[in-house]
């Protein structure tokens, strides 16, 4: 083997590496969804499971975009319709409308929560590269819960910081209950 | 073999808790001058188990410490001595501080040596008073550990072995003692050789086969000391006839003793004391593996079982409980063929159901003198401290609670016996101004009923002045002038936060904050708190409790097409109201005549929002009337549908708490039912 | 393997002492007192009974004379775990019937020595 064969084999080696650590660092996985025809997306680690519609018990005094509490195995787990909560034109319920429940981290307790969608589209990977800024909607209430978008397949997925939306509204009720 | 003797630790630490409770809760018995034996039984005992389980456990210092105090018990045991006021006080502090020295172990922390110190002189000093026939047994007869080595100095010299002759007594083997185990035994400190002596043997006849009759001639050789020839005959001393001989080197055996081994006993007396030293330096070697295994004894409850499969055991029979309602529905709308086997298969499901979930719950449970027990010597110290003379009563002690109940019951009830000691008895001299008996009597009583637990504090003290209290409330701006109020809605502001009655702020009953918190804290365990007095005669707080946080009675409702539960402890009735009965005053809303009683209507559909109202004309539906905070209410709605137990589920552990609802539960449809929490209702009412 | 009824009101010296002999081999009962004690002896024999001596319902004397007026429980030994180091207590069990006892407190190791003399 000549120094430069050996040379080159050495290169392909990091290359291969350098890929490969590239793709263990920076991509992500999403859910993706449908809300009033805008595709959405939320990180795959929070998702616990998808459930078909069913009804549930509504809990008097909340927002109308809390669709109320379904019995998850035993579990008390609210419902939260994120078409409601962003204005969207209010979808009817559909045989593709589900519920995807999610795992959120609220003051430091795991609590569960289901949101209604109108129907799950698949599981995209993003690069952090390839996720841009959330711009502007205009006072628009979904853009503090956007983190980023991705361009997949010329299509706007929406990612939305479950984290965020979800705690927020277990908190700031819980805050507004105590003022009282 | 080595056992780590930490595993041990954590029972010894609750054990002795008891015991100190045990003891201070007799003491505090013994102090009303009714000088019971079993008292003093069960208080020697008490302190006997905590020296002996302290000494075997390595702990040194609390068996010393509880050796004085036992030396003392056993003198009052046996009549030696007299049971005064200071002996008492002396003990009671000495329980304080065993209390602190046992926590010091258990925690690793410091005690404080002083008050350790201080304890124990007092002790000592009473000990030393006119002391009583028997010598102090505090300390080890160290006199005669060293005539033990005198005498083994003078045996030791060109020793070849021991000359024993052993002469049982007939009835040696009704001890359970055996001829053979001490041969046995004494060949294996050398070398035995044994001669039989048949010479007391009966005819046949006579031979009671029960009996001994054989005397033996043994000579021992090898290097075998007095002590472990004691050791052997140790516990036969007194059942037989045994000289002990030296066998010394080319010298003849010379008789030194013979029968009932005198100077044995004399040298036995320190075989004793050298068995209660030994263990010393094993336990000291226990130690330090101790503290490892300390953090979680210091942190676990006294209940017996883990908590968290009591828990997961509740959980599992709440599901049962489901599945039970489940079936029970699925029976109803069932092809008629099988309906009779669906209903007998029902019936058994349900009865095993019931047991698994009694005996299930029966875990939790625990009697009340848990909490009960820290009362005698609260009132005791107390008492003394205001110069109040007070009786306490106590009854139902065993009354079971849940254990969860039970722990935060305390406080609220530590509070309201303090108010009745402060705010309700009266000083002697003012008592007998009124007639009264200079003793004041404070009433703590437990008893079930229905499905709740009833806790009673009574006192036979000044009672409540309701236009003191009601003056009182306007002067605070809690009632507007005018207002009427009944004698119980007035007792009921004593509950309001800020309001308190005591003329000068004491260091007893605190500052006006607390009873509203007493409420606070008995409703949320799902109770109910009310006062009953007379002025001049007495007081009496009774607090209602659910014997478990876990299941609840509850009424289902149908609201519209909704579904709620109504905890079947808030309702008093449910009536189907006549338009007769129906007022709207001016402003306030509706209310309804019931007795001679004017109760606020609450729609269950407009507070709570319901958006299919079907009924909305008062007499077509029906209204429950119900209590809480001591106040009452109708609510409005469509139908009752059934009583059943329900298990409660937690809204906050996914959600969050809502005004109006404690929690909710499955039906047996799967669905979610909310359950009302009444006070809460009333007042979501009130802003609507 | 040899049965032993081990009697203590205290849980914790109860603990120990079945745990050392049930790690010995043995098989142990537990009883809370002198009461439950009887009952559990009339239910069949053991090899060997230890008993503490203060205990409520009835005491680690009283025991040991009922015992010993059980035909089973004649000759069966009994051993008393006592605090008390003066003989007056060792006396009276032993004319209660005793076949000995161990001083408190004692550690495992003793407790077997002890059992296997006994025992052999």
């Amino acid at each position: 083997m000549t120094a430069a064969e050996n040379i080159a084999e050495n290169v392909d080696v990091l290359d291969e590496e350098a890929e490969i650590e590239q793709e263990v660092e920076v991509k992500n996985e999403f859910l993706t969804f449908f809300l009033a025809k805008e595709e959405y997306g939320v990180d795959i680690l929070r998702v616990q499971e998808i459930r078909g519609w069913e009804s549930v018990t509504r809990i008097p005094n909340t927002p109308l975009y809390v669709k109320g509490v379904m019995n998850l195995r035993g579990a008390i787990v609210p419902v939260v319709d994120l078409r409601d909560r962003f204005g969207l034109e209010n979808a009817e319920l559909t045989n593709t409308t589900v519920v995807v429940v999610l795992r959120v981290i609220v003051n430091e307790s795991e609590k569960i929560v289901g949101i209604v969608v109108d129907g799950v589209s698949g599981v995209i990977e993003a690069a952090v590269s390839e996720v841009a800024r959330s711009p502007e909607f205009g006072g628009d209430i979904k853009t503090e819960f956007i983190s980023g978008l991705v361009n997949q397949n010329d299509v706007m997925v929406m990612l939305l910081d479950v984290e965020k939306l979800l705690a927020s509204e277990c908190m700031s009720l819980e805050a507004e209950t105590s003022d009282s | 073999m080595s056992i780590d003797m930490a595993q041990f630790h954590q029972v010894f630490f609750e054990e002795s808790f008891e015991g100190l409770e045990t003891m201070e809760s007799g003491l505090l018995n013994l102090d009303k001058g009714d000088v019971d034996e079993e008292e003093i039984n069960s208080i020697f005992r008490a302190a006997h188990s905590i020296k002996g389980g302290s000494g075997t456990f390595g702990f040194t210092n609390v068996a010393e410490f509880t050796h004085i105090m036992e030396t003392l018990l056993d003198e009052m045991r046996d009549g030696r001595r007299t049971i005064t006021d200071e002996s008492l006080e002396a003990l009671l502090h000495s329980v304080d501080c065993l209390r602190d020295m046992l926590s010091a172990v258990r925690d690793d922390t410091e005690v404080d040596e002083e008050k350790v110190a201080s304890s124990r002189k007092e002790l000592e000093v009473i000990l030393s008073e006119e002391t009583a026939a028997s010598e102090p047994s505090g300390s080890p007869a160290t006199s005669e550990s060293v005539e033990v080595s005198s005498v083994e100095a003078e045996v030791a010299a060109k020793q070849l072995g021991w000359h024993i002759v052993f002469t049982p007594h007939a009835n040696l083997l009704q001890t359970g003692n055996d001829v053979v185990r001490i041969l046995r035994e004494l060949d294996e400190l050398g070398t035995l050789a044994a001669e039989a002596d048949f010479d007391n043997l009966p005819n046949f006849d006579a031979l009671d086969a029960e009996n001994l009759y054989i005397s033996w001639d043994l000579k021992l050789t090898g290097d075998i000391t007095i002590e472990q020839l004691d050791d052997v005959f140790l516990w036969v001393d007194g059942d037989c006839d045994l000289a002990i001989m030296p066998i010394m080197d080319k010298t003849p055996v010379v008789a030194a003793t013979t029968t009932e081994s005198a100077p044995a006993e004399a040298e036995k007396t320190p075989e004793v004391e050298a068995a209660v030293e030994a263990p010393k330096p094993a336990a000291k070697k226990a130690a330090p593996k101790k503290s490892a295994a300390k953090k979680p004894a210091a942190s676990a409850s006294s209940i017996r079982v883990g908590i968290d499969k009591v828990d997961d055991l509740i959980n599992m029979v709440g599901e049962l409980v489901i599945t039970q309602s489940m079936l029970g529905m699925l029976g109803e709308d069932f092809d008629m063929s099988r309906v009779d086997k669906l209903v007998d298969g029902l019936a058994q499901l349900e009865r095993h159901t019931r047991e698994l979930q009694e005996s299930v719950m029966q875990i939790r449970m625990l009697p009340i003198s848990f909490t009960f027990s820290r009362f005698p010597r609260l009132v005791h110290d107390l008492s003394s401290k205001m110069g109040k003379k007070i009786e306490f009563k106590m009854s139902g002690e065993n009354t079971e609670v849940d254990k969860t109940v039970m722990e935060k019951i305390g406080d609220p009830l530590v509070h309201l016996v303090r108010n009745s000691c402060d705010h309700g008895i009266e000083m002697p001299e003012d008592r007998l101004a009124t007639g009264k008996e200079e003793h004041g009597t404070v009433e703590l009583e437990a008893y079930h009923k229905g499905g709740n637990i009833v806790i009673e504090i009574r006192d036979d003290g000044k009672g409540l002045d309701a236009s003191k209290l009601l003056e009182k409330g306007i002067e605070k701006g809690l009632v507007t002038p005018g207002q009427k109020l009944s004698d119980s809605q007035i007792y009921d502001l004593i509950f309001m936060p800020g309001f308190s009655t005591a003329a000068a702020i004491t260091d007893v009953s605190g500052r006006g904050v607390g009873m509203d918190v007493v409420r606070k804290n008995i409703q949320a365990l799902g109770g109910v708190v009310e006062i009953t007095s007379e002025l001049g005669v007495g007081t009496t707080i009774t607090i209602r409790l659910p014997l478990t946080l876990a299941i609840l009675d509850g009424q289902t409702v149908a609201v519209g097409d909704e579904v709620y539960i109504i905890p079947l402890m808030s309702i008093i009735e449910s009536i189907q109201v006549d338009p007769s009965m129906i007022n709207l005053v001016a402003g306030k809303g509706e209310t309804f005549k019931l007795r001679n009683e004017y109760l606020p209507i609450v729609r269950l559909y407009e507070t709570f929002g319901v958006p299919s109202v079907s009924l909305n004309e008062l007499t077509e539906g029906l209204l429950v009337v119900v209590e809480g905070d001591g106040r009452k209410c109708g609510l409005f709605v469509d139908d009752l549908l059934g009583q059943q137990q329900v298990v409660i589920k937690s809204l906050e552990a996914n959600y969050r708490r809502m005004e109006g609802v404690s929690g909710a539960t499955i039906l047996g449809d799967g669905s979610v039912a909310l359950i009302i929490d009444i006070p809460s209702l009333m007042r979501l009412a009130n802003k609507h | 393997m040899a049965s032993i009824l081990a009697v203590d009101d205290s849980a914790s010296m109860r603990q120990m002492v079945s745990f050392t002999l049930k790690g010995a081999g043995y098989d142990v009962t537990e009883a809370v007192d002198g009461v439950e004690a009887l009952e559990m002896a009339k239910q069949g024999p053991v090899n060997l009974v230890i008993t503490d001596v203060n205990m409520p319902n009835m005491d680690g004397i009283s025991l040991i004379r009922e015992l010993r007026k059980l035909p089973d429980y004649k000759f069966i030994p009994i051993l008393m775990l006592t605090t008390e180091s003066g003989s007056e207590k060792k006396q009276e069990g032993r004319s209660a019937g005793a076949t000995g006892w161990i001083v408190k407190p004692f550690n495992p190791e003793q407790l077997l020595a002890t059992i296997k003399k006994v025992l052999g």
